[in-house]
C-alpha cells in the first residue's frame, strides 16, 4: 500500500529511467504532485503521484534503467500512522468498489499477465488507484515472499540521450507500437466529407473581434466536435484488454507531430466538457509541452480515442493506425474550398474530410457511420460546441 | 522599423517558436509555414510573439501577406509607422502633442 512503482506510460513501454525526483523522503504530496521525471524511449514525462502522502525511503537513483512495475519509492498515505510495511510483505487487500458487472479495475498490463498467469483478477489485492490491480500486484499474489523487483543494470552512464539516439528509439517505439496495432487489432476505415461553410464563417466572426493571442483555430472545433461524439458513442471511446472497457470519461488523445521525426498523442483530459477557449489553451500547452518533451503521465496513458490531423501538409485525407489499447482514431484533412451541390446548384465551399479507423471487434460500419455523421452534424452548429 | 529590422525580427520570433528552423535557407518568397514545417498552431504562436514584442495585431484576413519572409518583413516595417510606441517596460506611451 502507498508504493510508487514504475509507471506504464505507453503500451509499448517496457523499462523507464528516473531522470530525477522532485521529492525528497519526508516531503509531503498531495494527488496530482509531479514526483519525478521518467525518460521514456519516446519522450520524458513528468509523472504525477496518485494518493496523498509522506514521501518514505526512495528506492531509485537518478539514471537507474527499471522495468515498468519496478518499485521506485515508498509513501505512507495521508492519514496513517503506522510506518510503511517492509517490501517482501504483501499488502492488506484494499476495499475495492464493485464494478459495473463485476468489472474489476486492473491495468491492461495486469490483465495480460493475470491471463498469462491464469489468475483470477478478482482475488488479487490491488495496489493502484482505487485499489485497481497492478501487474506487480500479480506477482506478489502468484508469490507471496517474493523482494521487490531488481533494477535492470544500467547498460550506460546516467547521461542524457543524444539526439539521434532518440530519434532512433522514438521510431523504433512508434514502430513496434504500430506494427502491433495492426497485428492484433482488425481495423475498418470509414470515410465522409464535412461541409465546413458554417463552422468557418462562425469562427471567422468570432476571431475578427479578438485579438492573435485569444483567436481559435479550426482545429479546436474538430476536437470538440469529435469529443462530443465520443460520449454519444461509447465503443469508440474506450480500451481493449481481452475485451472492450468503455470509458466514462472522454479524454482525447491528440496527435502532435516532434520536430526532427516523432509522433506522441498526449490526452487532452475531459475535452467533452471543455469550453472552445480552454480547448484551446489547452491544446497550445501541450503542444508546446509536447515538442519540447515534457508531459505528463496522466497525458501519456489517459487517452479513451485519439484524432490525426494531417491537414497541415496539405494532405485531405487520412487513414490512420488506432493507438493500443484504444478502439477508434479520427482524421482529420486539410479544410479546402470544394464545389459543392446542393439543392441542384453548384457553388464553393471550404469542406473537410473527416476519417474513421476502428476495431472491428467492438464496433461495425453502421456505428462508425453514426459516429462520423454525428461529427459532421455537430460542426454544422459551431455556436453550440 | 524597416524591412531589414522586420526581417531581424522574424528570426528572433522564429527562433523562439521553432529553434531549429533557419530562415537563411529559405527563399525569402516561398511560403514560410512550407519551407519550414511550421503548422497552424507555430504560426499563431509566432503572431503572438509579433503581437506582445511590438503592439502590432494581424487580422485573420492580412495572414496571407505575411505567408512569406519578405512579406513578413514588409507588413511588420509598415505597420510599425501606426503601432503604439511602448516605454521600456512594455506599456504603451501616448502622445499628448
Amino acid at each position: 500500500m502507498g508504493d510508487f512503482r514504475m509507471p506504464s506510460l505507453g503500451a509499448d513501454m517496457e523499462t523507464g529511467t528516473i531522470v530525477e525526483w522532485r521529492v525528497k523522503p519526508g516531503d509531503t504530496v498531495q494527488r496530482g504532485d509531479i514526483i519525478a521525471v521518467v525518460d521514456t524511449e519516446k519522450s520524458t514525462i513528468e509523472v504525477e503521484v496518485f494518493e496523498d502522502g509522506v514521501i518514505g525511503e526512495l528506492l531509485a537513483e537518478p539514471g537507474q534503467e527499471m522495468p515498468v512495475g519496478a518499485l521506485l519509492a515508498h509513501i505512507v498515505p495521508a492519514g496513517s500512522s503506522a510506518p510503511a510495511p517492509p517490501p517482501a510483505e504483501p499488502a492488506p487487500a484494499p476495499a475495492r468498489p464493485a464494478g459495473e458487472g463485476g468489472f474489476v479495475r486492473a491495468s491492461p498490463l495486469a490483465r495480460r499477465t493475470a491471463a498469462a498467469q491464469g489468475s483470477e483478477l478478482q482475488a488479487v489485492a490491488g495496489t493502484g488507484p482505487g485499489g485497481a490491480v497492478r501487474a506487480a500486484d500479480l506477482d506478489l499474489h502468484a508469490e507471496p515472499a517474493v523482494a521487490p523487483a531488481a533494477p535492470v543494470p544500467a547498460a550506460a552512464p546516467a547521461a542524457p540521450r543524444g539526439a539521434e539516439d532518440r530519434q532512433a528509439a522514438m521510431r523504433h517505439a512508434v514502430g513496434a507500437l504500430m506494427a502491433t496495432s495492426k497485428r492484433e487489432i482488425p481495423h475498418y476505415y470509414l470515410a465522409t466529407t464535412v461541409d465546413m461553410r458554417a463552422a468557418m464563417a462562425w469562427l471567422s466572426e468570432l476571431n475578427a473581434k479578438r485579438p492573435v493571442a485569444e483567436r481559435l483555430l479550426p482545429a479546436c472545433l474538430l476536437l470538440k466536435a469529435t469529443a462530443l461524439a465520443a460520449r454519444e458513442f461509447p465503443s469508440m471511446n474506450g480500451f481493449w484488454d481481452n475485451g472492450f472497457q468503455p470509458s466514462a470519461p472522454v479524454h482525447i488523445g491528440v496527435a502532435i507531430s516532434l520536430r526532427g521525426g516523432g509522433l506522441v498523442a498526449p490526452a487532452i483530459h475531459d475535452a467533452d466538457r471543455m469550453e472552445l477557449r480552454e480547448l484551446m489553451i489547452s491544446l497550445r500547452d501541450l503542444v508546446g509541452r509536447a515538442r519540447a518533451g515534457v508531459l505528463r503521465s496522466s497525458e501519456m496513458s489517459d487517452p479513451t480515442i485519439t484524432v490525426t490531423n494531417l491537414g497541415e501538409q496539405g494532405v485531405e485525407e487520412v487513414f490512420g493506425v488506432i493507438y493500443p489499447p484504444q478502439v477508434a482514431l479520427v482524421g482529420f484533412g486539410t479544410i479546402v474550398e470544394r464545389p459543392w451541390a446542393e439543392a441542384g446548384m453548384v457553388g464553393a465551399r471550404p469542406v473537410v474530410r473527416a476519417t474513421l479507423a476502428a476495431d472491428h471487434r467492438v464496433s461495425d460500419g453502421h456505428e462508425g457511420a453514426r459516429f462520423l455523421a454525428t461529427i459532421a452534424r455537430l460542426l454544422q452548429a459551431p455556436e453550440a460546441l | 522599423m524597416t524591412n531589414d529590422d522586420g526581417r531581424a525580427l522574424l528570426v528572433e520570433l522564429l527562433h523562439r517558436i521553432a529553434p531549429e528552423a533557419d530562415l537563411a535557407e529559405v527563399d525569402p518568397d516561398a511560403p514560410m509555414q512550407e519551407a519550414l514545417d511550421l503548422d497552424s498552431m507555430d504560426y499563431l504562436n509566432l503572431l503572438t510573439a509579433l503581437s506582445e514584442e511590438t503592439g502590432i495585431d494581424v487580422p485573420e484576413q492580412d495572414y496571407p501577406k505575411l505567408s512569406t519572409a519578405n512579406g513578413f518583413a514588409a507588413y511588420v516595417a509598415s505597420a510599425s509607422v501606426s503601432a503604439p510606441a511602448r516605454d521600456a517596460a512594455g506599456l504603451v506611451t501616448f502622445d499628448p502633442g
